[in-house]
């Protein structure tokens, strides 16, 4: 086995030190009645060539571009990721470290994160984000749990706006500790409605994400105004964070904490992970915040350095007490947000996102000019809802059959929405793919 | 100093991103703009955010010089007690990259997906075959989300029979995420000493477990590195009182192929993929931390499962007695795919004879370090060793003094300080994939260090002398936290 480096003589040289006869008498403490009757049944072991080519077939009973037009978002989006990312945070010197815990030989992966920390603040307006949460559902649902503590109350809202299966994350987080969760329905034009916020009392927060699932820009700046009022937090869930390239942060809309996912940020969609939860906050709340921080200090010489930081937050010291159990993170995904993020730069940034909403806005009008109804009138992001007529869905079967998968049908996520489609257009589709498609869902 | 490969080289300083570049650089090659322009309402739009512009040889040079800083397994030994850091072979990063595989959108339709089905329904078959389980969920991202989604089965468990248990009981080696993970339950931990012998007695377990608890959380073998030689029997006094058993499977490594998980009596299990599956670490993430349970629990496990049926696979949210999601999607499908090529490619022999040789090699070094350092538990080690800084810290040598000492000689340090148990605990953990030669450089290494300790202690107080920055004032930057730039 090409991993393994013992000759026989080292294992027999190695086996002498120890006194132990041969490899089985190694494990001479462990009792019988724990152990394993038969061998392991596997299946052979494949040579790196026979490896390769079963994983290719794998690969190539796949739906992928460019061979597949693929029009849903949802919490999944596909971008062009420069080369460079793969390659830089491919570097072994990433890829096989593991979290700094020795700052004198980690000063890489500790700048890198301390960039993408304030990278991430300024993204979203935050004034503190940490080195990364598993994915955007785990992180909103830190972020109520965290909101939770911070304001010693149990109950939240969520928008139902919210993506589906993020409130169905934050569901098995929040009610064994014994959190109440209270749903903020939507509005005619596709937006949360807020009136509600209101009529509830004791809020430790309310969430609202914007773009929210239906693409739809939310006011987040009402619902700050609302929630604050009572004492309460305001969270801010994103799913597609290129928005903030040309969208007001939630950070100058009021929000206390904001989070979502950060794949969107030169991370491959890879069928849902590893992805990126992105997670910043207020400076004030820091000490309430998950996950690990990284901050700047300085050496015994007086050196420019970095290191881990307010580590009594976690579990490792506090235990049971922790702001989380978070432990292992997604590092390696912020890291590619970094280097994607500084690849873009503030002027790329702000163009690719414009690009995202113009092409988004070209499918939407021509849809509409071509009769179908697009139903929510708030303003929308790369992203939107449309209602085809019924018996949609087998144009749609046919359009799959033709390597298109047109949407997202939304029914299975909002029942009364049937027929009703989530479109998403990226910078990866031309303006003559989406000429195409309207001619074929047309037919 | 002779047998050491520690050494200094050019490396170069880098300001941070923000200080380098000109505006209107860019290193993203933009798609043609062939559609009209519709602006935002100016209500809701902004300029983007305030990041630099740099070209693409600004980014490639500061990401290629910051990873020049950092010390990975493929710089060198790193061993890291509790974290397995062995060797990441290169083709399953290549296999994870597959266009389909990295390419896909998880909202694809089933007869779209197949390749991706397939491969996570026969991970769940793999994993269960190795542990000895009878059902299992990929969809955990991390050890410690794996910890959590046991602990919810577990709840869900007692809430299916009518009871609402209260306790936990966790011991006092356990890893922190361990208390943590169970307190996001509403479980109070209740912590236990283990013996003299580094293990857990059955007596102090039948004092603690009452109809009141839930079970027990036991990571086996344990974090001195030792077999939990009592747990068939700690089983059943928390079986007999109505208690589940949770292993956490952190230490894997050093069992495969020789120990059954359900043989042992454990209920739910966590496995870390990024450790005994060699998925990368990634500088902290992602991992993945599936969860094997036994058959009672099965329908407990998190939605979608993924089913097969006469060769067609598919996701089902068929289970009503389900604890729910975890994750958006169905956890870190590109580390699974890692794991899935690993475990292709050792076959059963290959993970047996990986478990042998990690317990061999930490065995190796335990008999050849103890002389020279305190070992509080003397007796055979599974995959990692102990040690404790009592015959050092007499010289007012800390085990931190020797762990920094350690990068001079090109080495990553052990764990240190963990577990609590242990005081100023140094745990070795060298994993399979280090060589005799290796080893022995380390095993001098430390031995030198330990001389060192007696004849110049002030080298190791001052300690690390070869890498880019020494040590950093931790208290300061907690103190006035500066987290971002």
């Amino acid at each position: 086995m090409r991993y393994l480096p013992h000759t026989p003589d080292d294992i027999a040289a190695m086996l002498r030190v120890t006194g132990a006869g041969d490899l089985d008498d190694l494990f001479s403490t462990i009792p019988l009645n724990c152990r394993r009757k038969k061998d392991l049944n596997l299946p052979e072991p494949l040579t790196e060539w026979e490896l390769k080519a079963h994983m290719n077939a794998l690969s190539e009973a796949m739906a992928v571009a460019p061979d597949y037009q693929v029009y849903m978002g949802a919490g999944s989006y596909e971008h062009f990721i420069p080369e460079t990312v793969p390659c830089l945070i491919g570097r072994s010197e990433f890829v096989t470290a593991y979290t700094p815990y020795q700052p004198e030989i980690s000063q890489g992966t500790l700048q890198a994160i301390y960039e993408y920390q304030t990278l991430t603040a300024r993204l979203l307006g935050m004034e503190a984000a940490n080195a990364s949460i598993y994915d955007g559902a785990s992180a909103l649902a830190e972020a109520l749990l965290m909101a939770a503590r911070i304001t010693r109350r149990k109950k939240v809202a969520l928008s139902r706006l919210i993506h589906p299966m993020y409130r169905r994350v934050v569901r098995t987080y929040l009610e064994p500790g014994g959190h109440e969760i209270v749903e903020l329905p939507y509005l005619e034009d596709g937006r949360t409605d807020l009136s509600l916020l209101d009529a509830i009392d004791d809020l430790a927060a309310v969430a609202v994400q914007s773009p929210n699932f239906f693409g739809c820009i939310e006011d987040l700046k009402t619902a700050a105004t609302r929630i604050h009022g009572q004492g309460g937090l305001m969270i801010a869930a994103f799913t597609e964070p290129l928005a903030y390239g040309i969208l007001k942060n939630p950070g100058d809309q009021g929000a206390d904490i904001a989070c979502g996912e950060g794949q969107s940020l030169g991370i491959p969609q890879a069928f849902g992970g590893p992805a990126l939860g992105m997670f910043a906050s207020r400076m004030k709340y820091v000490r309430s915040m998950p996950g690990r921080l990284v901050g700047k200090t300085l050496d015994r010489e007086g050196r420019k350095g970095f290191v881990l930081t307010l580590a009594t937050r976690e579990q490792h010291i506090r235990r049971e007490k922790a702001t989380s159990n978070i432990c292992t993170n997604n590092t390696l995904c912020a890291l590619a947000a970094a280097v994607y993020m500084a690849s873009l730069g503030g002027t790329g940034i702000h163009k690719l996102a414009a690009m995202n909403r113009d092409k988004a806005e070209y499918l939407k009008k021509a849809l509409k000019e071509a009769g179908f109804s697009v139903c929510f009138e708030a303003p929308t992001f790369n992203e939107f809802v449309v209602k085809f007529p019924a018996g949609f869905e087998k144009t749609y079967l046919r359009l799959m059959d033709q390597k298109i998968v047109a949407g997202l049908a939304l029914a299975p996520y909002y029942p009364e929405l049937s027929e009703h489609y989530l479109l998403c257009v990226t910078e990866t589709k031309t303006r003559q793919d989406l000429d195409a498609l309207v001619k074929e869902v047309s037919k | 100093m002779k047998t050491s490969s520690g050494t200094t080289g050019l490396i170069l300083n880098e300001p941070l991103l923000w200080e380098k570049g000109q505006k209107g650089r860019c290193a993203f090659s933009f798609p043609e703009d062939d559609v009209d322009s519709s602006p935002l309402d100016p209500e809701l739009a902004s300029g983007g955010p305030d990041f630099p512009d740099l070209g693409e040889v600004d980014v490639v040079r500061h990401y290629t010089r910051l990873s020049q800083w950092n010390f990975g397994v493929d710089t060198g030994m790193y061993p890291l007690g509790s974290c397995t850091m062995k060797y990441n072979p290169k083709i399953n990063e290549k296999m994870a990259g597959l266009k389909g595989l990295a390419g896909a959108h998880p909202l694809l339709a089933g007869h779209l997906s197949q390749g991706a089905l397939k491969m996570m329904f026969e991970l769940e078959g793999l994993l269960t075959e190795i542990t000895g389980m009878d059902a299992a969920t990929l969809q955990p991202a991390a050890g410690a989300h794996g910890e959590l989604t046991g602990m919810l089965v577990i709840h869900a468990y007692h809430q299916s029979r009518g009871s609402a248990r209260t306790k936990i009981i966790v011991p006092d080696t356990a890893h922190g995420t361990n208390p943590a993970s169970a307190a996001l339950c509403g479980y109070q931990p209740v912590s236990v000493a283990s013996s003299e012998q580094g293990i857990l007695s059955p007596e102090a377990i039948a004092a603690v477990m009452d109809e009141d608890t839930a079970g027990i959380m036991v990571t086996n073998p344990n974090t001195l590195g030792l077999f939990e030689e009592n747990i068939r029997q700690i089983a059943g006094i928390v079986h007999e009182k109505g208690g589940q058993v949770y292993c956490d499977g952190a230490n894997m490594n050093a069992v495969m192929g020789i120990v059954s998980m359900g043989a042992m009596g454990v209920d739910v299990l966590h496995l870390n993929l990024h450790k005994t599956f060699s998925t990368p670490h990634g500088c902290g993430g992602p991992g993945s931390g599936p969860v094997c349970v036994r058959e009672h629990l099965a329908r407990f496990l998190p939605v979608p499962r993924v089913i097969e049926k006469n060769g067609v696979y598919a996701l089902s949210e068929d289970c009503p007695e389900s604890i729910g999601k975890l994750h958006a999607f169905y956890g870190n499908f590109g580390v699974m795919v890692k794991a899935y090529s690993y475990i292709r490619t050792m076959g059963a022999d290959g993970l047996k004879k990986a478990s042998q040789l990690a317990v061999l090699n930490a065995n190796y070094i335990k008999e050849r370090l103890k002389d020279v350092f305190h070992l509080p538990y003397d007796r055979p080690c599974m995959h990692e060793c102990v040690f404790s800084d009592k015959i050092q810290s007499a010289g007012k040598i800390t085990t931190l003094d020797m762990a920094k000492r350690l990068m001079d000689y090109g080495f990553h340090p052990p764990t240190i300080y963990f577990p609590l148990v242990v005081h100023g605990a140094l745990m070795i953990e060298p994993t399979e994939t280090e060589s005799k030669e290796n080893i022995d450089l380390f095993i001098e290494a430390l031995k030198s260090i330990a001389r060192e300790a007696e004849e110049n202690p002030e080298l190791l107080r001052q300690a690390p002398h070869k890498p880019k920055v020494t040590r950093l004032d931790e208290v300061a930057a907690a103190r006035k936290p500066q987290l971002a730039g």
